[in-house]
C-alpha cells in the first residue's frame, strides 16, 4: 500500500492544495480510505490525521470502509423513483442482505443510491459496475444479482 | 497618555449607536466596538484567534454597505457609522440562536423563572432539567447564556434534538461532552491554527457534523499533547476540566510564573477556599503546556508535601519542631565551616533565595562550595557564551522566533522540553520561515523541517564546522560584520581545515550533499536564528559544541539583531536566575568573579565578612569530594542528585557517606531519604519572589495560598539558620528586601523593584531605574567588546560503542514529566500518559535482539544496569538507545558516564555504550 500511496504522492509533491486530488486517487488506487491511507496522506502534507480525516469526511465521495468488488447502484432519481425504484432497491438490499450503503461481508457487494443516470426514459434504472440495467422489475433485479453472485 | 500621543496611536473615529468612538487603524468593527466598552454578542469570536465569521451573532448595521455584515471580520474604517442593537438585527441574531439552540440544551436558556432558580430547585415546567444550565458546571461563566439573554430569546420553535452522544473522558485533565457543543470550532481552531497540533477536527458535515477525531481516535492516539488550549476557548460547557468540574468561580485569582521549564509562563492560579483549583495562561491570548495547566493543583496539595521538620533519630525521621531542627542545625554546622562544606542550591527556588544561599555559604560558612542543576544542563552555555560574546544567556528573546527567516534547532526537542516556545517556531514556519533541525532522533519537529539532519549522538561539532567551512568557502560569510565586530578569525579559520567534507560526513553520517545544502539555506536566510538544548551541552565536548554555535552565528552575521541569536533553552523555571544570583562556586552575583580582589573586596564591604578567593567545587566535584571524603556535609536545597547525577549509584555512595546532609525540599524525595534532617520548604504557590526564565525576563511569583501544613519558604528557612549562627545581614522580613540588596550588588538587576515589577517584566540587563530592560544583547557591540571566534578540533566522545557495549544511550525528556519527576510524578494525570520510562530501540535493533514490544529487557553499562520495558520505534536510529531520565525505579543516570567536559565540569549524559539483554 505505501508503494502506492508514494506513486501517488511523486506528482503532487510541494502542492499543499492538492489534499481533495490525492485522496480522490488514494480511493481509486485502494477503493476506500482506511486509516494508514489517511495516515500516510496525513505526513505527506504534514498534516494531523485529524485534519485529513475532517476534509475526507466532509464530502460523501469519501468512504472510510473498504467497498465490495461489485458496485451496485440503485437510481432513485424522479423518473425511476415514479416507476418504482425504491421497490427495486428493497429489492436489492433483501436479495444482497444488506441496507444502501452497505456492504457485504464478503465484500463481494456494495449497494448505493443514486440520484439519475441521465436515461430517465429507460426507469427504472439499477447498474452494476458500468454495466446499466434498465426498464427493471423485481424479478429482473433479482435474475441480475443471481448472476454476478453465481460468478467465481 | 498625553493626549497628542493618543492621537497618534488612535488614528480614526467611527460612530457606534451615536457615540464616537476614537479606535487604532487595522482594529475590526468588533474589537473597536469592544475596546469602546460597546456590547456585540459573538460565539466563535475568541481574542486570541483569528477572525471567523462563522456565528454570525455579530452581525450589525453599516450605513452604505450593503446587507448585515459581520463586525468580527470587518475592518473599521475612518468615519463608518455603526448600528449593533437595532430590532432588526436581534430578531436576526434571534433566529440564528434559535437554529444554535435546537442542538444544545436550552430549557433552561429561555426559561421565564431563570432568575428565580438555584440549585436543586425543583422543576415542573421542563422534562430534560439533567440537562439544563442549572446543572451544567459552565452555569454562570456560559459564553451561551450571556448572548441568549443579551438577544432576549425567549422561545425556541423548532424542533430540538438532544445528540444522546456519551461523555467522552480519554483525557485525564478535561470531560468532552459535544451535547453542549455549539460548533462555534474555537477548539479546532486553536488546535490547529494557534497549537499546530490539529488532534481534532470537525468531522462529517450538515445535521452529523461534529468536533472530533479521526475515526474517533482517543485523543493520545489523535496526537493531543493536552494542553488545555480548548477547554480555555471553549464558551460552553462542552470542554471543561474535570478536577475544578464542580468547583465554581474562585474566590480570587493571583498571577504568578509557572514553577516548570525556562519558557517562565505567566500563569493565573484560581483560588476557592485557600486552595488552588486551577491554573491558566494569565496573559490574552499566552499559552500554556500540559505541566503548567494542569499539573500544578495535584503536587501543591500532595498529601506527601513535607509539613514539618523531620530529625533522623536512629536510622528513622522524627517529627519535630521547627525551633528544635533550627537548633540543632545551627549548632551541627558550626562544626563544617570551611571546605568541608558544601550547599548545592536549586534552579527551582527564587532569585531572592538563590542570593541567600550563595550568601550563606560564603559568609556563615565560609565556602566559596556552593552550585546548582545548571552544571549539570547548561554550564557549557555560561562558559561558551560567556568566552565568545562576553554574557551566557539566551540573547534575544522568545517572541522573536516568531519572525525570523530560518530557525536552526540543534539537539533540543523543543516540543517536549519547551512546548510553548515550539509555537513560537511554528508560528515562523507559518509565516514561511525555514526550519533545520538536528537531531540523532526523529523528534516531532522533524516533521515540519525543511531538512533534517540525522547526525550521530556527540558529532556536533564535527557537523557545524562542516556547514561552516561550506559557508566559507563559497563566499556566504558575513564578512563585514566578520571584520567590524569579531576577533581571533584567522585562528578559527585555519581550524576549518581539518574539516574537509569526507570527513565530515564519516564522523557525523550526514551525506556531503546534505550539509552543503544545509549550509547554503542556513546562510542565505536572514535573520537566522540557533536554538539549542542538552543535546549540545550535555557532552564531555559541551563547551566546544557551543562554541561551534557562537561561531556559526557570528560568521553569518546572526547576532545582535532582531530574529537571530544563539538561544540556549534552559531547562528550569529559574535556571538563569540562580545562575546570576551567584549560586555558583566561581561567582558572585552578576558572574563577578570571586577571584578578583577588587570584586571581592565589594563584597566584604556590603557583607561586612572575610570572604574566601579560591573558587569552590562543582556540583560533580562536590559529590566526587563527598565520595573521598573531603567534603562532610552537604545542604541541599531542592536538588535530587540521586536521579540527576552521571553515576548515580556512585552519587548514593557519596551521600550517604556523609557525616550532616540537610535536605530543604516540598517532597521526600530519593537524595532526601538519605538526610540527617529535613525542612519543609514552600511551594512556589505558597511564597513571593522572582524567577528568571530562560529569555533573562525577571518575573514575579505571587504567594496564592497559607503555606502547606509547617512549611516554610526557603529564603525564611536560611536567614533563620543564619541568624541562630550569629551571622549579621540576613534579618529580612519579606523578599522584596532582599531584591533590594540585590539590586545593591548586581549592575544587571539594579534598576528592579517589586513596584517596578507590578507593571512589567523587564529582560536583563536592567542596568537603572528608568531602564525598561534589554530584549536583544549585543546589538551595538558585544558585550566583551569583539565577539571571539574559537578554533576547534573535533573530539570524540569520551566513552563509544564497542564490542562490549555496541549501543549508544542518549537521554532526554518527556513532554509529561520534568527533571526528575519530583512534582510531576505526583500527578496523577501525567503519570496516566506517562507511567513509565522505557527504553526506546529501533526496531532492527530490536528484531536482531529477538526483543518484542513491551518485553522487559536490561540496559547495562560499565558503571550499572537497570531494567526496563522495551519501546520499539522508528524514531532511534540503528545502534542507538533512547531513555528519558524522569524515573526513580529505572534512573536512566545509573548508566551515564560521568565523564567531564573539562572547562565548564558537565558530565556526558548524552552519550554513553550500553548493552541489552533480555531480562
Amino acid at each position: 500500500m505505501y508503494k502506492q500511496l508514494a506513486e501517488i504522492f511523486k506528482q503532487y509533491e510541494g502542492e499543499k492544495g492538492a489534499v481533495i486530488t490525492v485522496l480522490q486517487k488514494v480511493q481509486e488506487k485502494l477503493g476506500y480510505l482506511s486509516k494508514e491511507a489517511i495516515s500516510g496522506v496525513a505526513k505527506f502534507f504534514r498534516m494531523s490525521e485529524s485534519e485529513i480525516f475532517g476534509i475526507a469526511s466532509f464530502y460523501a465521495q469519501f468512504r472510510f470502509t473498504p467497498r465490495g468488488k461489485h458496485a451496485v447502484k440503485v437510481c432513485l432519481g424522479t423518473a425511476c423513483y415514479v416507476r418504482g425504484g425504491e421497490e427495486i432497491m428493497k429489492t436489492a438490499e433483501k436479495n444482497l442482505g444488506i441496507d444502501r450503503g452497505g456492504t457485504t461481508e464478503d465484500y463481494k457487494f456494495s449497494l448505493e443510491r443514486v440520484a439519475c443516470f441521465g436515461c430517465c426514459a429507460l426507469a427504472p434504472v439499477m447498474l452494476v459496475d458500468k454495466n446499466v440495467h434498465t426498464k427493471m422489475n423485481l424479478s429482473k433485479v433479482r435474475e441480475v444479482i443471481k448472476r454476478y453472485q453465481g460468478e467465481k | 497618555m498625553s493626549a497628542a500621543t493618543a492621537k497618534e496611536t488612535k488614528n480614526i473615529t467611527l460612530s457606534i449607536n451615536g457615540q464616537q468612538v476614537l479606535a487604532e487603524k487595522g482594529l475590526t468593527v468588533l474589537e473597536a466596538a469592544r475596546g469602546a466598552g460597546i456590547y456585540i454578542p459573538t460565539l466563535c469570536y475568541h481574542p486570541i484567534l483569528p477572525p471567523y465569521g462563522g456565528c454570525r451573532m455579530c452581525v450589525v448595521e453599516i450605513e452604505k454597505m450593503r446587507g448585515f455584515p459581520t463586525a468580527c471580520t470587518t475592518p473599521a474604517e475612518d468615519n463608518m457609522i455603526i448600528k449593533t442593537d437595532t430590532p432588526q438585527l436581534q430578531e436576526l441574531r434571534r433566529n440564528i440562536l434559535e437554529l444554535v439552540l435546537t442542538e444544545h440544551p436550552h430549557s433552561c436558556l429561555i426559561c421565564d423563572r431563570k432568575e428565580q432558580c438555584y440549585p436543586y430547585h425543583i422543576c415542573i415546567r421542563k422534562v430534560a432539567v439533567t440537562t439544563g444550565c442549572i446543572m451544567c458546571p459552565k452555569n454562570g461563566r456560559c459564553e451561551l447564556q450571556k448572548v441568549v439573554d443579551y438577544v432576549g430569546l425567549k422561545e425556541v420553535s423548532l424542533p430540538y434534538t438532544y445528540r444522546e452522544l456519551p461523555i467522552l473522558r480519554d483525557s485525564p485533565f478535561f470531560d468532552r461532552d459535544y451535547n453542549l457543543c455549539i460548533l462555534c470550532g474555537r477548539c479546532v481552531r486553536v488546535c490547529q491554527e494557534i497549537r499546530g497540533v490539529g488532534a481534532i477536527t470537525f468531522t462529517y458535515r450538515g445535521p452529523k457534523a461534529l468536533v472530533g477525531t479521526a475515526f474517533d481516535y482517543t485523543l493520545q492516539k489523535a496526537g493531543c499533547q493536552f494542553c488545555g488550549a480548548c477547554v480555555d476557548v471553549c464558551p460552553t460547557g462542552a470542554l471543561i476540566e474535570r478536577a475544578s468540574k464542580w468547583e465554581g468561580s474562585p474566590d480570587y485569582v493571583i498571577a504568578t510564573t509557572c514553577p516548570y521549564c525556562g519558557v517562565g509562563c505567566r500563569l493565573n492560579l484560581e483560588v476557592r477556599k485557600d486552595r488552588i483549583i486551577s491554573s491558566v495562561p494569565a496573559i490574552k491570548g499566552a499559552q500554556a503546556c500540559v505541566k503548567g495547566r494542569f499539573g500544578i493543583v495535584e503536587f501543591v496539595h500532595h498529601p506527601q508535601r513535607l509539613s514539618n521538620p523531620l530529625i533522623k533519630k536512629d536510622g528513622k525521621f522524627v517529627k519535630a519542631s521547627w525551633d528544635e531542627a533550627l537548633s540543632l542545625l545551627a549548632e551541627k554546622l558550626q562544626r563544617y565551616k570551611g571546605d568541608k562544606f558544601a550547599l548545592i542550591s536549586s534552579a527551582k527556588i527564587t532569585n531572592e533565595e538563590n542570593y541567600l544561599a550563595q550568601k550563606f555559604s560564603r559568609v556563615v560558612m565560609g565556602t566559596n562550595n556552593i552550585d546548582h542543576a545548571t552544571r549539570l544542563c547548561h554550564a557549557p552555555s555560561i562558559v561558551g557564551l560567556t568566552e565568545a560574546f562576553g554574557i551566557g544567556a539566551m540573547t534575544n528573546p522568545i517572541s522573536d522566533i516568531g519572525n525570523t527567516s530560518c530557525v536552526f534547532v540543534i539537539g533540543s526537542n523543543t516540543i517536549s522540553s519547551h512546548p510553548v516556545i515550539a509555537l513560537e517556531i511554528k508560528k515562523a514556519i507559518s509565516k514561511g520561515a525555514k526550519l533545520i533541525v538536528a537531531d540523532p532522533r526523529e523528534i516531532k519537529l522533524c516533521q515540519w523541517a525543511d531538512v533534517w539532519l540525522q547526525h550521530l549522538p556527540g558529532s556536533d561539532v564535527a557537523l557545524l564546522m562542516g556547514m561552516m567551512r561550506v559557508i566559507k568557502d563559497e563566499g556566504l560569510a558575513d564578512s563585514t560584520f566578520v571584520q567590524e565586530r569579531c576577533e581571533n578569525f584567522d585562528a578559527f579559520k585555519d581550524s576549518l581545515k581539518d574539516f574537509d567534507l569526507d570527513f565530515v560526513e564519516k564522523i557525523t553520517g550526514v551525506p556531503k550533499a546534505k550539509i552543503e545544502k544545509t549550509a547554503r539555506l542556513f546562510a542565505t536566510k536572514k535573520p537566522a536564528t540557533i536554538i539549542y538544548g542538552m543535546g549540545i551541552t550535555q557532552n564531555s565536548h559541551g563547551t566546544d559544541n557551543v562554541f561551534a554555535i557562537t561561531n556559526l552565528a557570528m560568521l553569518t552575521g546572526n547576532i545582535g539583531k532582531p530574529s537571530s541569536g544563539v538561544n540556549p533553552l534552559r531547562g528550569q523555571n529559574n535556571n538563569q536566575g540562580a545562575c546570576d544570583m551567584g549560586s555558583l562556586p566561581d561567582v558572585y552575583t552578576d558572574y563577578q568573579r570571586v577571584d578578583n580582589p577588587d570584586i571581592r573586596k565589594k563584597f566584604e564591604t556590603a557583607w561586612s565578612a572575610q570572604l574566601s578567593s579560591a573558587p569552590g567545587l562543582t556540583l560533580p566535584e562536590i559529590i566526587e569530594a563527598a565520595y573521598k571524603g573531603e567534603i562532610k556535609s552537604i545542604f541541599l536545597i531542592g536538588e535530587n542528585p540521586l536521579l540527576s547525577e552521571a553515576d548515580a549509584a556512585r552519587a548514593k555512595e557519596a551521600l550517604k557517606k556523609l557525616e550532616f546532609l540537610v535536605a530543604q525540599d516540598i517532597f521526600l524525595s530519593e537524595s532526601a531519604q538519605l538526610a540527617h534532617v529535613i525542612l519543609p520548604a514552600c511551594s512556589f504557590a505558597e511564597k513571593d519572589g522572582t524567577f528568571t526564565n530562560t529569555e533573562r525576563r525577571i518575573q514575579r511569583v505571587r504567594r496564592a495560598i497559607e503555606p502547606i501544613g509547617n512549611s516554610k519558604p526557603d529564603w525564611w528557612i536560611i536567614s533563620e539558620i543564619a541568624k541562630r549562627m550569629g551571622a549579621e545581614g540576613f534579618d529580612f522580613s519579606h523578599p522584596s528586601e532582599i531584591m533590594q540588596e540585590i539590586a545593591k550588588l548586581t549592575h544587571s538587576y539594579s534598576g528592579i523593584t517589586y513596584q517596578r515589577l507590578e507593571d512589567m517584566c523587564p529582560q536583563w540587563p536592567c542596568p537603572h531605574k528608568e531602564s525598561q530592560g534589554t530584549p536583544i544583547l549585543h546589538v551595538e557591540t558585544f558585550v566583551r567588546g569583539k565577539g571571539r571566534f574559537s578554533p576547534l578540533i573535533y573530539k570524540p566522545s569520551a566513552e563509544l560503542p564497542d564490542k562490549d557495549y555496541p549501543f549508544i544511550l542518549t537521554t532526554g525528556c518527556s513532554l509529561y514529566h520534568h527533571q526528575t519527576g519530583t512534582m510531576t510524578r505526583k500527578v496523577s494525570g501525567l503519570n496516566a500518559l506517562e507511567p513509565e520510562g522505557l527504553v526506546e530501540i529501533n526496531s532492527t535493533d530490536a528484531r536482531q535482539l529477538n526483543i518484542n514490544e513491551g518485553e522487559r529487557v536490561k540496559v547495562i553499562s560499565r558503571r550499572g544496569q537497570v531494567t526496563t520495558k522495551a519501546k520499539i520505534t522508528e524514531v532511534c536510529p540503528q545502534g542507538m538507545v533512547f531513555m528519558r531520565f524522569h524515573f526513580a525505579e529505572n534512573g536512566v543516570n545509573i548508566l551515564t558516564n560521568p565523564m567531564l567536559d573539562p572547562v565548564s565540569k558537565i558530565p556526558e549524559f548524552k552519550v554513553c555504550a550500553v548493552k541489552i539483554e533480555k531480562e
